[in-house]
């Protein structure tokens, strides 16, 4: 009963087709399958945040997503966001502002950011805590991860369009 | 940790999925979003046999008006209720509680549907379709019924579901001019589980209640709406009254105790929030001044 499903879906653009067991789920098929590691795996259950990926553009869990139900989206990670140049920017700030210590919670960090960016481009202070909010950093203390987000903002706000 | 095997079934119609239903029984559970059925799986709370995923059923996703009545498809998702302009004008309670669900990527996937079906005491959705007076569509083999919403919860986590039936839509009477609203809750950390919420309507004329459904949640098994609303509807509203009526309240509940908070610490909540939603509805901010008692 338990069988594979076959699933096809595109990640970071590129098509995949693959059988997959329903019990999988998409954070685990696109570490151990795909070998796209960046999307990491922390509480498996939906609080920490460091599994988020895009799927159709907006941001969710993966690993509160099976693979199966990834059938016919268009799933992004770290990996195509960072190969992309989209989050370039983002990732310089995060860099130069101490925004990430062990690295662990960081993809999640960016994906998360950057929809904030995407759906408002001059968040504050406070927009900027709130979106992050189910994304979990024990190491940072968030002011940096604060400030390497607003200082994109900033930066994104004084370039030409 | 992972969730235990399981078989998936994909559902292609709402027929289907009742047929699905109707064969497994109470060893198959619905996935819409996975939003609460995916941690609970994860943390081997729940082990379905079988997984019926109504996800891809675009018959259930949506909003519309027609006739004075506002219907929202099961598999509305929290973030089409936040950004839809018929919510926005016609149940604009929903649009302020969804902002206090989880987090944007949670809001993403979860659906009204699903949230309401899995009857957690404590979330904001079922709160809300209590004091909004919904009705909840589903549909079984035998066909539709509609359960109205403070008939549908009957314990954490328990609804009057059977394992055949499908939640397939919530229709409200739409919001007339006259009704105003509160949503209040006290969580530790915004996006959080509520330690005490209210979801409320109220209309108001020259200055009294003509009508107050106050709808509490996180205060008991499944979400309250409070009888002691009834003190303050046709009456003069003093502080007074809206003491009595504050007293009546926790008499009327029974808060469960957890690691967020006691039964004491949620009977005293709730009435600040009585005492904050009266003061706003009716414009009177003189009458939260008993809050800090």
């Amino acid at each position: 009963m338990s069988a594979p499903v076959p699933v096809s879906l595109l990640v970071n653009g590129e098509p995949i087709e693959a059988l997959v067991l329903p019990r999988l789920n998409l954070a685990d098929f696109l570490r151990e399958s795909l070998k796209l590691t960046g999307t990491h795996v922390g509480c498996e259950h939906g609080v920490c945040g460091a599994c988020t990926v895009r799927i159709d553009g907006e941001i969710v869990r993966s690993c509160l997503m099976l693979a199966v139900q990834a059938e016919g989206a268009s799933v992004e990670t770290i990996e195509g966001l960072s190969d992309s140049g989209e989050i370039a920017d983002l990732q310089a700030a995060f860099r130069e502002r101490n925004a990430l210590q062990c690295g662990y919670c960081t993809p999640g960090m960016l994906i998360t950011a950057q929809d904030l960016l995407k759906h408002l481009p001059v968040p504050d202070r406070q927009a900027i805590r709130e979106h992050l909010s189910g994304n979990y950093c024990r190491c940072t203390g968030y002011q940096a991860i604060v400030d390497a987000v607003e200082a994109t903002a900033k930066m994104r706000g004084e370039r030409p369009a | 940790m992972k969730a235990a095997a399981f078989a998936y079934a994909r559902a292609t119609s709402v027929v289907n999925a009742l047929e699905l239903l109707a064969a497994h029984g109470d060893k198959a559970k619905i996935l819409s979003g996975g939003q609460s059925l995916m941690p609970a799986m994860n943390l081997r709370l729940i082990s379905p046999d079988i997984l019926v995923d109504i996800g891809g059923l675009a018959e259930l996703r949506g909003i519309t008006v027609s006739a004075g009545v506002l219907i929202v498809g099961a598999l509305t998702r929290h973030v089409d209720l936040l950004k839809s302009p018929e919510i926005a004008l016609h149940a604009p309670l929903l649009r302020n509680a969804v902002t206090h669900v989880a987090h944007p990527a949670i809001r993403n996937r979860g659906t009204i549907g699903g949230s309401l079906a899995h009857a957690d005491p404590a979330s904001e959705l079922p709160a809300c379709v209590v004091a909004l007076d919904a009705m909840i569509v589903v549909r079984g083999s035998s066909g539709e019924r509609r359960i109205g919403a403070t008939e549908f919860f009957k314990g954490i986590y328990e609804t009057a579901l059977s394992p055949d039936e499908l939640l397939v839509a919530i229709e409200m009477p739409v919001a007339g001019k006259s009704s105003t609203f509160f949503f209040q809750e006290y969580a530790r950390r915004h996006g959080d589980y509520a330690v005490v919420g209210l979801a409320a309507r109220a209309v108001v004329a020259a200055g009294r209640f003509t009508d107050l459904r106050l709808g509490f949640f996180a205060v008991g098994d499944r979400p309250l709406l409070a009888a002691a609303a009834g003190r303050l509807i046709n009456a003069s509203v003093t502080s007074a009254l809206l003491s009595e009526a504050a007293t009546a309240l926790a008499d009327e509940l029974d808060p469960q105790e957890d690691q967020q908070a006691t039964a004491a610490m949620r009977r005293h909540l709730a009435t600040v929030l009585l005492r904050r939603c009266v003061a706003a509805l009716l414009a009177r901010p003189e009458l939260e001044a008993g809050v800090t008692k």
